[in-house]
């Protein structure tokens, strides 16, 4: 099953409304905590990113027996080095997120800690699309 | 047990108009107005006393035992919260609130504020060589450890396993005082519903040794009117540092440990549950969570307004330092405090045990929810459009519950009527 979320940019205030929502479904469906929890933290930093950096975007997550496929697209100013941005400590969050907790550089590290399997595009100047792949316990299917 | 479908909050049918106020500060979604009257859906209900608090007709109330319920038993003992102490003015020291207590009936009284000491020596040991990943959360507020049961069960780790202050104060009376004897009736004077249901399905314990719970509220005015007459005994042992759980604050200044945090009021908890959960909170090592406003001075059996307690307890913290030192009551040191089995998630969310159903039966909710108003009228008797979706989808209530659909569906009938009305017979039809 299918679940859109928009992600609204600039209010940080606001991030993190899109994975509680998708956690209270995965609860609905009976998905065990550990799965629920992973799931959660991996969103909730890509929704940061995207509120961050970004502007917002939108979140779309799939929900099959196998696993949970999210993705997250925006139309930001891209990531110019991705594998500089993937080292843990790397930020480039501006001030204000820094003083609200964020930005210490953990984000996409913590990310792949939780996902099965991450991918992240980004075009500099066009924007990202992220994809997370969480596999389910007792799912025999590999990520793609 | 954990509880599964047991909890002491009940309705009045004779009080209740069907208003649907409560529905909407239920933090589980667990009540639905139906034929005029409140439901509480058993399973998801947590104790937390929102609706308690919210209903205008007070109708919403604690099921707890009078105080005539101690004359089951030979040996009576009270064992009262420090909330207890709160409710009364400074002028009655703590021994002579004791010792009214006494006068009540009771063979003995003992402070869950002492025990809460001997827990919170417990809790920081079990902060510092806490296995979890992230903070212990204390688990002495049982509307908070039922929250998590139903709403953060991937949070069940970082619950402390330690028994509560209540729980440690009924296990010394019974261990300790009167071992072996099976005529004591231990009494915890409470301010809390939750601890009701606790006494009866314990959390964390297979038995619990309390055997009754009796509200502020309903001992409140006979002990009022005992206390001016009441000569005073040294029955007070409790420092600062326990008579303090009685607010938001005291358990984690107890426990001690720097990195700590406290929030009280059910939606804070829950905001803080939240983040938790996303991650966030790297750096806390223990949180203090009280699911009540100001924590247990303003649960639903108190008196006195939460925010006058606690300003009265604290004001009796600053003063319990000059008493002086007091042997204490029993030796507690071996008193083994750990939990004795582990609390277990509660599925009361869960659309169905088969996952595919459950996404089928989601699906038909999406659906559903995108089709209604949006408006969270309550009209249905569901706190919000997206529940009512879900009752719908579980095959709870039809559609034709929103007053809006129904209005839908007659205006198409109406349209179908007159559509009928304009058809003429062939033998009629001049055109």
């Amino acid at each position: 099953m299918k679940l859109h979320f928009d992600v609204p940019g600039d209010d940080l205030s606001l991030a993190g409304k899109a994975s509680s929502e998708l956690k209270k479904a995965l609860g609905r469906l009976g998905i065990d905590p550990v799965t629920i929890k992973r799931t959660a933290v991996a969103m909730y930093e890509a929704e940061i990113n995207m509120v961050i950096h970004a502007h917002g975007g939108s979140a779309d997550a799939e929900i099959g027996p196998a696993g949970i496929d999210i993705r997250l697209q925006d139309s930001g100013p891209g990531i110019p080095d991705l594998d500089m941005a993937m080292q843990e400590g790397y930020s480039t969050a501006p001030e204000a997120a820094r003083e609200l907790g964020f930005g210490a550089g953990m984000g996409l590290p913590n990310m792949k800690r939780n996902a099965d399997d991450l991918r992240i595009e980004s075009t500099v100047g066009v924007g990202t699309t992220v994809t997370i792949r969480i596999t389910l316990p007792g799912s025999t299917t590999k990520a793609p | 047990m954990n509880g599964q479908t047991f909890h002491s909050v009940t309705l009045d049918p004779a009080k209740c108009t069907g208003c649907t106020t409560c529905i909407r500060y239920c933090p589980t979604e667990a009540i639905r107005v139906r034929k005029g009257r409140a439901i509480i859906m058993d399973e998801r209900c947590i104790d937390c006393g929102e609706c308690i608090r919210a209903c205008p007709h007070n109708a919403k109330k604690a099921v707890s035992d009078p105080l005539a319920a101690m004359e089951r038993f030979n040996i009576r003992v009270a064992i009262p919260a420090p909330t207890l102490y709160g409710q009364f003015d400074e002028k009655f020291t703590i021994d002579r609130i004791l010792s009214a207590l006494k006068g009540l009936g009771f063979d003995q009284v003992l402070e869950v504020a002492w025990a809460a000491e001997l827990v919170s020596n417990a809790g920081a040991l079990s902060v510092d060589q806490r296995q979890c990943k992230g903070p212990m959360i204390s688990s002495a507020c049982p509307a908070v450890v039922k929250l998590i049961q139903v709403r953060f069960p991937s949070l069940i780790e970082n619950l402390m396993p330690i028994q509560s202050p209540m729980e440690v104060a009924a296990r010394l009376i019974k261990e300790r005082f009167y071992p072996g004897r099976a005529d004591v009736g231990v009494f915890f004077i409470s301010p809390c519903a939750g601890k009701v249901t606790v006494s009866r399905y314990p959390q964390g314990v297979k038995t619990s040794a309390v055997d009754g719970v009796i509200g502020i509220k309903d001992i409140y005015v006979p002990l009022r009117n005992t206390l001016p007459g009441t000569v005073e005994l040294p029955l007070a042992h409790a420092s600062g540092r326990g008579i303090a759980w009685a607010h938001i604050d005291g358990e984690s200044d107890a426990v001690g440990n720097p990195a700590g945090i406290s929030v009280s009021g059910i939606a804070d908890v829950i905001s803080v549950l939240e983040a938790l959960e996303n991650g966030k909170m790297a750096n806390v090592a223990f949180i203090e969570a009280l699911a009540c406003p100001a924590g247990c001075v303003g649960g639903p059996l108190t008196v006195e307004n939460p925010y006058i307690a606690r300003a009265r307890l604290r004001a009796r913290e600053r003063r319990v330092v000059s008493r002086g030192h007091r042997q204490p009551p029993v030796a507690a040191d071996d008193l083994e405090l750990g939990w004795e089995e582990p609390v277990q998630a509660r599925e009361a969310l869960r659309l169905h045990p088969d996952m595919l159903k459950a996404m089928i039966m989601m699906e038909e909710m999406e659906v559903i929810h995108a089709s209604l108003p949006g408006l969270d009228c309550g009209s249905c008797g569901a706190p919000t459009c997206k529940a009512f979706a879900e009752d719908v989808a579980r095959g709870h209530v039809v559609i034709t519950d929103c007053i809006f659909k129904l209005r839908e569906n007659v205006r198409k009938l109406a349209e179908q009527l007159i559509d009928m009305e304009r058809i003429q017979p062939p033998g009629l039809d001049k055109d």
